[in-house]
Order: structure tokens, then C-alpha cells, then sequence
């Protein structure tokens, strides 16, 4: 399978009063065409400046600094110039938002709206336009569409806003999709409806998606690889069943383990004390101050990306063949 | 058995709107809690779960009904013993940034109600201060520096202390880890659960998220636009959920593990809840229930006590 998208060691600062944050710190990963990558992790950990960087957001921006490629169908994102960045947002990358609340204009139509993305891309005639604009309400699963295409934002609930978002960002059937945190802001029953949704979309149209959430419900719910990120580092990557079955790296665990389950009663197990301060990150490994596993060498250098199969790639050096292999193991016992 | 701390009998509470409709944002609502448990109490947006909490612990005043606190009803006090109900009923609060005051030091945030009702001065206040610090998990030594200073979870844990600190009987947490990630969430909680056990608390516990309201709480009460759908213990209304409601809001809880996709039936409900605004005049519900029939859109159901201590109103399961 070849990769539709490919991030390759990529760094993202950003210069802030004395100093620079390092928001992305060598992360890697790939979507395939027509899968759904879940890209996981806490606030802070760079999903989002992620996700934007590869719609070239943080590229030709003062302050901020850009490491890595980022190919999008074997074409380096962070070189492209910014004609050729319109020229690959909305046609071949979508990108849907979290806050459906904000993230639509309040003083045009949503039919306006979903048209100025097919207007731009595409040479279509005025009518031809406006028929494409309803037949995506109606494929998004808004009822009326005909009068809904002339009515406001305010109009529409949140989980219509974010279908009328999803329409945007379809609108010139991209080959990807970057859903960041896409129903954090919906309650259950529409979220079921939403993911329903996207899932639908993804099977008509073969497209792949980039779905960035915190929620490993969702996660196991839509995907079926995931990155679990931490500290703007890829520290697992694998099938959603490696990382639900036999996860390796001590945060995974922590995070599995951090979640009640409908079908267990019994005393949940944080992940004692908080992420780091990106201004200054740690020498070594990011997780090393809340990991229960911690070694020497944890402190003092970066762990190696070790293959345990295909794609499960873990950042840890319990891995190493050199390390305690009782404890190596031990993600099966706990989770 | 031991004895309701709380009973709220046929609480309303409207709120007056520009258009001249008021807005029902809890309607009739009728539960008791026992000293010691945690009810939890769920809905989506919109359904008057945050309203009803404040609604209890005064923070607004209930347009009909009851509350009765420790055996005593809570509008008939005289406002010296308002003044005892208000310290023994706390809230915690949803959003730990917006809840602590930036310009006080957490010291002072602590001790605010500890100073309005005279507990307390000098260096024992300190004290106190610090001990209620380390019990929530902080250092004495936090009492100096300001909330900036502390991350979200750190935060909702001074939350957590203010709330402790004059001693209450019973909290209305209301979301208080929405706000949290995922990690920091469980430290919460399991520390919401060691103040239970010590301190002899009552919860009210509010929040959307299924899996953790089954895990901190003995009974649940499932809301939907200002009224109750169901109510019975933890474990019942996840093995036998009798509200169409209540099965359509389980059933669109993510799965927990991926093998479990497409083992579990689903009913994805469509459409939104209505508008408060112009609710339906039978069952709240009837606009997306799969299984509606003309007598729940016309009359709204009763509330009645299907088997000891499973609470329903649906005019189904009738029997």
C-alpha cells in the first residue's frame, strides 16, 4: 500500500519571549489511502499544530520554524509556495474542525459557503454550483436542503454545523480529510451520529482520514491505525488492535488504563503528574518524570524507534534487548 | 438504610425569555439522596442538568417545588440557619479556569468561606489552608502563588479545596473533569473518591461522560430537556435500561475496545432535542423516539417507580 500522506521527523517552534517552544519534536507517521489514522493525545502534546502543518497553516509564518517534510502524494508540503498551497487545500486535503460553533462565517448563508469551496477549485456554472452546494447538504445528512442551503449558522443546532463543516470540506471530494477533534464538541447521541457519518462518507468515497481526538472511544470506534502522541513526539504507532491489545509503550498503557470501562467496576489508575514544559523539554525520553518504569538512561538520552511488527513502532527504551524484559512485557498483564 | 440527606420534591425552574415563553429549563423534577452516596446525573447540553444542581444549592431560586436539606425545607429557614445549609452544601465547578478568581492567591481563594463564617484565624488558618492543600493533593507551600500558576488539574484540586474547606456534608460536583485530559481526569476522580470515604461526602455528580458517571456513582438519573427519564442504580440501568431514551444514549457511547465494533446493537438517534423553547407537549422524548406511539405525543408520561428503586416515565413498558 502506498502512502497517500507521509510525515518524516517533523519540528515545529515557535519563538516566544526568551525563547522558542518546541511544539512538534521529530514526529513520523503515514496514512494510507482510504484508512483512518487516529491521531492521539493530550492538549499540549501537538496534534493540532500537526494536523495544520500539513495543510501548510504554519508555513510562511513569522516565528515560527519548520524541520521535516511532510509529503502529500509524494510532494513536500513545507517547500510548497503559498499558490500552491491554495492550489491542495479544500481540492485535495478537507479539513474539518472541532468548534462548529466558531469555525463558520455568521453573515453568509451556509449555502454560500459550502459554494465558495467549489467555486474555487472548480469551473462550474452558477447553476451547476448551487446544485452541487445542496447535493452536499443532502449527502451530510441535513434534512431539507433546499431550505436549509439559504438559511444562517444560527439557524443550525451543533451537530448541523458540523455536518454543514463536513459538506465544506468535502466539497471538492479530497482524497483526505483532517478531522481535528471533530465531535469534542457534540454531545453523545450526535457524536454516534457524526462519526456515522464521516465513516459513511470515507466507504462512498475512499477517502482517508486524518482523525485527531483525545477520546480512545472514538479512537476505537472509527480507526483503524493510531499515533499516540506525547510531548510533540510520536511515541506508538500500529493497527488499532496492536495499540488496544498489546500496547508497548508505558503512556499507552497509562492512557488505556486511565479510562473506565462500562464492563468493570474498579479503581481507576492515573498517570501521576502532568506533561512537560515544552519551553524546555527534557533531555531524554519526554514521559520519563510520569513513567513507573523509568531507567537511567531514560533521563539521559532519547529512546530509539524500535519495530516490533510492520507498522508498530514503539519510542521506548524498555524495548532495548538490554533493558528488564519482565517489565518489557507487562503491557499485556496491566491492560 | 440510612437516612435521604437530600429529598427535592417537584422542582421547576423557569427562566423568563425576551420572545414572553419561559424557558423550562427544569421541569417537576423529584429525587432523594441518601448520606454517603453519589448520584450521578447525565443528559445532553441543554437538558437542565447544571441548572438543577445550581437550583440545589441555592445558587438559584427554584420557581416551584421543594428542597428539603437534612430534614429541613430549605425555603422556610430563617437566614441564620440559610447561612448553615449554604456551608454544608458546596459546588465544584466545571471549568477550572474560569472558577478561581486570578487575583487572589490560592490561600485566600481556600480560606474565602472560611473567613465568611468565622472559622478560623492567623496562623491556624494557615494551617488549615495547608492541610487542606495537601489533602487535595497540593504542597502547603502552594498557598502563596496564584492560579496562573497551576495547570487545569491542579486547578479543579484547589476547586476541590475551596469547596472542602467549611466543611460540607454534601458537594454538587457539576462536569468537574470535562474540562481535564484524559490522564488527569482519573486522578481526579479517584480523589473525589478518597474525600467520599474520609470525610463522610454526599455527591451530587453531574456529567455527560457515561462510562465515568457509572464508575463514581451508586444511582443514576438520566435527564433529557428539564425532566427525568429514568433513575435506578449504576449497574441496573446499564444491564437494563427500560427508557428508549436511555438505551439510545448507551448504545452511542463509543465502543471501549475496537473488537467490540458491530457486536453491539446501536440505535443512532436522529435528528437534534428540541428547543426548550417549544417543547413537545407530550413526552419530552417523542419528537425522536424509534418507538412513539400518539399517547406520547398528546400526554406526558408519569413519573412512577417501575420496580423498587428503578424510576421511569415512559408510557411503555406499562406493565
Amino acid at each position: 500500500m502506498s502512502a497517500l500522506l507521509e510525515v518524516n521527523n517533523l519540528e515545529v517552534f515557535f519563538s516566544v519571549y526568551g525563547g522558542s517552544v518546541q511544539a512538534v519534536r521529530g514526529a513520523a507517521f503515514h496514512v494510507n489511502k482510504g484508512e483512518t489514522l487516529a491521531l492521539v493525545g493530550e492538549s499540549g502534546s501537538g496534534k493540532s499544530v500537526t494536523a495544520q502543518s500539513i495543510i501548510g497553516a504554519m508555513s510562511h509564518k513569522r516565528g515560527t520554524k519548520l524541520n521535516g517534510s511532510i509529503l502529500f502524494k509524494g510532494k513536500d508540503v513545507l517547500k510548497m509556495k503559498k499558490r500552491q498551497l491554495y492550489e491542495i487545500r479544500g481540492s485535495e486535503i478537507g479539513f474539518v474542525f472541532q468548534d462548529p460553533m466558531t469555525s463558520l462565517n455568521p453573515t453568509m448563508t451556509i449555502g454560500k459557503q459550502i459554494e465558495e469551496g467549489v467555486t474555487l477549485h472548480q469551473q462550474l456554472s452558477k447553476k451547476e454550483v448551487k446544485k452541487t452546494a445542496i447535493e452536499l447538504i443532502r449527502l451530510v445528512g441535513i434534512p431539507d436542503a433546499e431550505q436549509r442551503y439559504h438559511q444562517y449558522p444560527h439557524e443550525f443546532s451543533g451537530g448541523m454545523r458540523q455536518r454543514v463543516i463536513i459538506a465544506i470540506a468535502l466539497a471538492c471530494k479530497p482524497e483526505l480529510i483532517i478531522a481535528d477533534e471533530p465531535t469534542t464538541a457534540l454531545d453523545v447521541t450526535i457524536q454516534a451520529q457524526i462519526l456515522d457519518l464521516l465513516r459513511d462518507i470515507q466507504t462512498k468515497n475512499s477517502t482517508a482520514i486524518l482523525l485527531i481526538t483525545h477520546d480512545l472511544g472514538v479512537v476505537a470506534e472509527s480507526a483503524q491505525r493510531v499515533a499516540v502522541m506525547y510531548a510533540g513526539m510520536i511515541v506508538e504507532t500500529g493497527t488499532v488492535e496492536e495499540i488496544f491489545d498489546s500496547p508497548k509503550h508505558p503512556y499507552t498503557w497509562g492512557l488505556l488504563n486511565s479510562v473506565p470501562r462500562l464492563e468493570r467496576n474498579e479503581r481507576l489508575t492515573p498517570i501521576e503528574g502532568s506533561p512537560p514544559d515544552l519551553f524546555e523539554p527534557p533531555r531524554g525520553c519526554p514521559f520519563v518524570e510520569r513513567c513507573k518504569y523509568a531507567m537511567e538512561v531514560c533521563v539521559q538520552h532519547l529512546p530509539p524507534s524500535t519495530a516490533i511488527s510492520g507498522d508498530h513502532r514503539v519510542l521506548c527504551w524498555l524495548l532495548d534487548e538490554r533493558a528488564n524484559r519482565d517489565i518489557g512485557e507487562r503491557g499485556e498483564q496491566i491492560v | 438504610m440510612s437516612e435521604d440527606i437530600l429529598q427535592i420534591k417537584e422542582v421547576k425552574k423557569f427562566f423568563s425569555h425576551s420572545s414572553g415563553v419561559s424557558v423550562k429549563s427544569v421541569d417537576g423534577i423529584s429525587f432523594s439522596i441518601k448520606r454517603g452516596e453519589t448520584l450521578g446525573l447525565v443528559g445532553e447540553s441543554g437538558s437542565g442538568k447544571s441548572t438543577l444542581g445550581r437550583t440545589i444549592v441555592g445558587l438559584y431560586e427554584q420557581t416551584e417545588g421543594k428542597i428539603i436539606f437534612e430534614g429541613r425545607d430549605v425555603s422556610q429557614l430563617t437566614n441564620q440557619e440559610k447561612r448553615d445549609v449554604n456551608r454544608k452544601m458546596q459546588m465544584i465547578f466545571q471549568d477550572p479556569h474560569a472558577s478561581l478568581n486570578p487575583r487572589m492567591r490560592v490561600e485566600d481563594i481556600i480560606s474565602e468561606g472560611m473567613d465568611g463564617y468565622g472559622f478560623l484565624s492567623g496562623k491556624k488558618r494557615k494551617e488549615r489552608v495547608g492541610e487542606l492543600l495537601e489533602k487535595v493533593g497540593l504542597r502547603s507551600e502552594h498557598g502563596r502563588r496564584f492560579p496562573h500558576e497551576f495547570s487545569g488539574g491542579q486547578r479543579q484540586r484547589i476547586g476541590i479545596a475551596r469547596a472542602l474547606a467549611v466543611k460540607p456534608s454534601f458537594i454538587v460536583a457539576d462536569e468537574p473533569i470535562s474540562a481535564l485530559d484524559v490522564s488527569i481526569q482519573a486522578q481526579v476522580v479517584n480523589l473525589l473518591e478518597d474525600l467520599q470515604k474520609e470525610e463522610g461526602l454526599t455527591y451530587l455528580f453531574i456529567a455527560h461522560d457515561l462510562a465515568m458517571v457509572k464508575h463514581i456513582s451508586d444511582r443514576i438519573g438520566v435527564m433529557y430537556l428539564g425532566k427525568l427519564m429514568e433513575l435506578t442504580d449504576s449497574e441496573t440501568i446499564f444491564t437494563k435500561p427500560l427508557h428508549p431514551y436511555t438505551q439510545a444514549l448507551l448504545s452511542s457511547v463509543p465502543v471501549t475496545h475496537p473488537n467490540q465494533k458491530g457486536q453491539r446493537e446501536r440505535t443512532v438517534l436522529g435528528g437534534d432535542p428540541p428547543s426548550p423553547l417549544h417543547p413537545p407537549t407530550g413526552c419530552p422524548f417523542s419528537t425522536r423516539c424509534p418507538v412513539a406511539t400518539a399517547e406520547c405525543r398528546d400526554t406526558p408520561p408519569e413519573w412512577r417507580e417501575h420496580s423498587p428503586g428503578h424510576w421511569v416515565a415512559c408510557h411503555l413498558n406499562n406493565l
